[in-house]
Formats: C-alpha cells, structure tokens, sequence
C-alpha cells in the first residue's frame, strides 16, 4: 500500500500541491487522471523520492520515502518519468540490464541476464535488443525503459505517462503488459495517464486530480460518469456504453 | 580486467540448452555487457593492445633514444634516469587529465565542458601572476617548494569545495547553474590575472610565462612523491566507482530510481576530479584542450558506456598523445619546451571542429 498523510508542497503562493490525503491499495492498476497541472506528476515523483515535498509522510509498502536508504527503496519502489536523458552508445539490453543495478550492483549473474530478457520479451523488444538506443524511434526508446523498470522487479511500479509517443497498437499492448505484470506478478502500478479511456478501460482504481488536489478516487465505475468526468477536465463530457465497456466522449 | 576475459565466454557456455528449449535466439549472444556483439569487444581489446605496444615504444623512445651509451650499460641506465622524470610527469598528467574528464563528462551529463572551464586553470594563473606580482621575480620561485605545491593543490581542491558544496547543496541545486559560475568565475579570474601581467616589468612577465605554458621539462621532480599516490588515490577511487559511474551517465532520476546517492556520488566525483586536476596543474601549468581531446578519442575507441573500459583506454590515450608528442618534438624539432601549445592547439581546433559539426552544446 502506499499511503500519504498531509503531502504538500508549494511553488509559489499560487502554485500549491495539496495536502494530499492518500491511499493507494496494493496490486492491481492505479490511474492518476486530471487536467494539465494537476500535481499528478509531481505527486507521483514524491512518491518515487525524486523531489522532496515540503510537509507530510509518504509511505510505500510501509517504508518512508524519505528515511529509508535510497538503495535498498530501488527494491521496493521504481519510477519512470516522462523524459530520460539517454546514452548514445547504450543499447536496448544495456539499458534494460541497468534495472538489475539495485539487486546485483552492476556485475549481471546468470539470473540478473534471465530476469534482463524475460523483461525484454515481456515488452516485444527481442530483435531491437542489440541496436543503440539513438537508432530507435520514441516510442521503442519508450518502451526499452519500461522493460529496464520492470526488470528492477519492484513491487511497486510508478510510470509518469508512459504512453507518449506509442501508437494505438501499442499503447494498446502496454496496457495489457501492465495488466498482466499486475495481475500474474503481483505488482501495484501506479501510472499517470492523459486518455481517460484508457484509464477507464484498464486501471482498478483511478484516481482524479485537479488544482492540487485529490478531487475522487474509486472504481472505474465510480469515476467514469458524467458529472465526475465534466467537472475535473472543466469541460462537458457524455459517458456511452460502447461495445467494450464505457467511453467518455468529449470530442 | 584478466577476469572479465575469462568469465565472459564461461557465462556464454551455460546456456545453450536451455536456449533451445526457450526457442530464443542463441542465449550466448543475449548478455548486457559492455559489447553488443563479439566483434566490438575483440575491437576494443585490440585497441587497447595496440595502445600498449605504442606506449612501450614511447616509453622506450623517450629513455633511450639517442642514448649514446649500448643498451643494458651502467651508463645508458644513468642517462635512461635523467630522462625517467619528464616520463613519469607525461604519465601522471595523462592519468590526471583524462580519467579526470571522463568522471567529470559522466557526472554532469554533457560532453563539451570539462573541468578546465569551471576555473581551475585561472586560478593557477591567479596564484602565480599574484606571486610574481607581489613579491617580484624573487616570487616566482616562492610558488616553488613540495610545501608551496601541497598549498596549492589544497587551495584548489578547496576552492572547487566551496563552489561545489555552496551551488550543489544550496537552494540552486542545479548544474547549469553551477556552470554558469564557474565560468563566470574563471572568466573573472582570468581577467583579474591578465591585469596583473599587464603591470609587470619584461623581465617578471618573461619568468611568468615560462611558468604559465604547460611545460613536461618545467616540472619538479620533488612534487613527484606526493602527487603520484595522490593522482593514484583519487584515480583508483574512480576506477572502482566505475559501476556507479555507469549508472550516473542515465542521468539524475534514473541514478536516483536506481538507488544511488546522486548528490554524495556527484560531490565526492567532483572532489576526486578537483584532486586530479590540482595535481596535473601544479606539475605542468593549465592544459586546456588537452583532456577534452583525449576523452573524445577514448570515447570513439571504447565504443562502450561502461567505465571499466573507458578509464583504461583514456589513460593511454592520454599518454600516447601527450608522450608522442613529447617524443616528436623532442627529438624531430627539438622543441620540447612547446608540447603544451602544440596539444593546445590540436585540442583546441579538435574542440571547435566537434562543436561545429554537432552545431550545438
């Protein structure tokens, strides 16, 4: 479970994130929706220790993000943000082996290189392992960053927006691969998404932020109806009963 | 080194079997090393053979050649001494400047500035224009001295201290930032520095500049005892950190989901790197381009991110290029005084040509 008392953390006098009353429940798929400046980026890199907040506790499966040793919270939490810096002369694998780092501090065993391609196959990656990562579009360079986090074997799994740059088939495909890592691994996913849709679709929880703030968080049943959906995105929004679940439309 | 070679093909023996079973490409080919493939690893290992044979040539040319005594007599030995000092010098410096770059590339992401431009070699300049300044020609030998040396080193490791320990750790806690300064301040004290020689008599700015110009033959032999197992110290470290080094060059958020220290890893780095760069300064005077040109050369001939590799390879790089230099100029033109301009030169439009080229920072 992760679980936050009081988070805030201010910019400014109008730039505000919280307090934040929070708990996300362990396992299954954590939608964070809310329009552009909502906080849930930053909510989400507090959670992963990449900023500090200035007020409150976080706590991941009951360790503070703060206190606990930062090496010993990269087996228990990871976080991938939305940009990565990339080394050219990386390749896929490379990269991906890079998420072994917290287990193995770098020196790969036999089970470090097992546990490197069940994550590469896990997200399609087998006949691109070997090229440089400066020879692969977005949305593969995406994807190999995926694998590397899935390959730190963590529990928890923060993804900041994870879909950029993926195509319809697969954005598609990731959700299913998150799905099935929930699922039959048993991690707890927690990932930012702008298609609400897809959040609607795939996520076990969701939760709805705006100005700061958690606004609603619940079942996707709870969340995807029109009055919820209309006042966070502040624009009108009709939920229909497509043929493969409930659509919000907003076109 | 020896041990990757051997574990290498032993790791790629276990696992045809089950390969086969798994119905993967052959496993042997699926490892995260430092090579994609097996042709990039011999590649490398040939280089940096090939590096090795030159640098014994070097080292061989640089003690014996035109040694008028036969090889292996007491008197080629005497003479092979003499010149033994401006070896260990080329050594040393190659070690400082170009593990020294690469730590400092790693660490700040970039692969343009290094630690020359946050104003070490002005403030080399500051020390040395203000002791000539001060105190007349009779000062410049006060600069002089294993205590004078030991002085100097800690004013500079102590100086990139409190840049790094006010910048990092304050409320900027940005490397741009950081940058900025450190050229503002080496710009600043560069400036500060020329004043000064441009209120010297000819004859105080003529001792100085010998001073100033990196020079292999200018070196005191005396410092040679205690910079070495420092330069060795601060270099080891490095090496050894080499692993996290690998994970810092993913950048901050990476390094930090990956559960280093970014902040401790980066100052104790940048210390190492301060530590290195004092010594290479004190010994043979500021070498702008150099380091930038060796890092960019070892980075092609690695063709790896793993520092393991990169290290070594820099090294001797570094000292084919400053060694071979020496030895060209020495005995071809008998120049030796100038190897310090010729590299800075080479460096400097090798520099240009590769700003240029990417036509941005």
């Amino acid at each position: 479970m992760i679980d936050l008392t009081s988070v805030a953390k201010s910019y400014s006098s109008e730039v505000t994130i919280g307090p934040v009353d929070l708990q996300i429940p362990a396992g299954g798929i954590t939608a964070m929706v809310g329009p552009n400046g909502a906080g849930k980026s930053t909510l989400l890199t507090m959670v992963g220790r990449l900023l500090g907040m200035d007020t409150g506790t976080i706590e991941v499966a009951g360790y503070d993000v703060v206190s606990t040793r930062s090496k010993d919270l990269a087996k228990i939490v990871s976080i991938l943000r939305q940009e990565n810096h990339f080394v050219t002369r990386l390749t896929v694998r490379q990269l991906v082996g890079f998420g072994r780092f917290p287990h193995s501090g770098g020196r790969l065993t036999p089970i470090d290189e097992e546990k490197v391609s069940e994550s590469i196959d896990f997200l399609g990656l087998q006949d691109l392992e070997k090229r440089y990562l400066d020879e692969l579009s977005g949305g593969q360079r995406q994807r190999a960053y995926v694998a590397m986090v899935l390959a730190q074997d963590t529990d928890y799994l923060l993804l900041d927006e994870p879909l950029n740059n993926l195509d319809m088939r697969h954005s598609v495909q990731m959700m299913q691969h998150l799905r099935r890592a929930a699922r039959e691994l048993n991690r707890t996913v927690v990932i930012v998404l702008h298609d609400i849709n897809f959040a609607g679709h795939y996520a076990d929880h969701i939760c709805a932020m705006k100005n700061g703030r958690v606004e609603h968080f619940g079942t996707p049943a709870e969340i995807m109806t029109p009055e919820v959906l209309s006042s966070i995105f502040e624009t009108p929004v009709d939920v229909v009963e497509g043929p493969r679940g409930r659509l919000a439309v907003y076109y | 080194m020896a041990e990757t070679l051997t574990t290498l093909p032993a790791r790629e023996e276990q696992r045809p079997a089950e390969a086969q079973l798994t119905g993967r490409p052959p496993v042997g080919e699926r490892s995260a090393g430092a090579w994609p493939t097996r042709f990039r690893r011999n590649r490398y290992w040939i280089i940096l053979a090939g590096l090795a044979l030159l640098s014994v040539a070097i080292t061989y040319g640089i003690l014996g050649w035109e040694n008028p005594m036969p090889f292996g007599s007491d008197g080629f030995w005497r003479i092979a001494k003499l010149r033994a000092t401006s070896l260990v010098v080329i050594i040393v410096v190659a070690f400082c400047q170009s593990i020294s770059t690469v730590a400092f590339h790693t660490v700040t992401n970039n692969r343009i500035i290094t630690p020359s431009i946050m104003g070490f070699e002005s403030l080399y300049r500051v020390v040395q224009t203000g002791a000539v300044f001060v105190l007349g020609v009779a000062g410049a030998t006060v600069v002089q001295g294993l205590w004078q040396f030991l002085g100097q080193v800690l004013v500079m490791v102590a100086f990139s201290a409190l840049l790094y320990g006010w910048l990092l750790t304050g409320r900027f806690g940005n490397l741009h930032i950081m940058l900025l300064v450190g050229i503002i301040l080496g710009g600043g004290l560069g400036a500060f520095a020329t004043l000064m020689q441009r209120m010297l008599s000819p004859a105080e700015f003529d001792v100085l500049t010998a001073r100033l110009i990196g020079s292999i033959s200018n070196a005191d032999a005396t410092y040679l005892g205690f910079s070495l197992p420092m330069a060795g110290v601060a270099g080891g470290l490095l090496w050894l950190g080499s692993q996290r080094l690998n994970v810092m060059a993913l950048g901050r958020e990476a390094a930090v989901n990956l559960g280093i220290n970014h902040r401790r890893t980066m100052i104790i780095v940048l210390l190492l790197v301060s530590v290195m760069m004092a010594v290479s300064t004190s010994l043979v005077g500021p070498m702008t381009f150099f380091g930038f040109l060796v890092a960019m050369i070892s980075y092609q001939l690695a063709d790896t991110h793993d520092h393991r590799f990169t290290f070594p390879m820099a090294w001797l790089t570094g000292f084919v290029t400053l060694g071979g230099a020496y030895f060209v100029l020495k005995n071809i033109f008998y120049a030796q005084g100038s190897v310090g301009i010729i590299i800075e030169i080479v460096g400097g439009t090798f520099f240009l040509l590769y700003v240029l080229r990417k036509g941005r920072l």
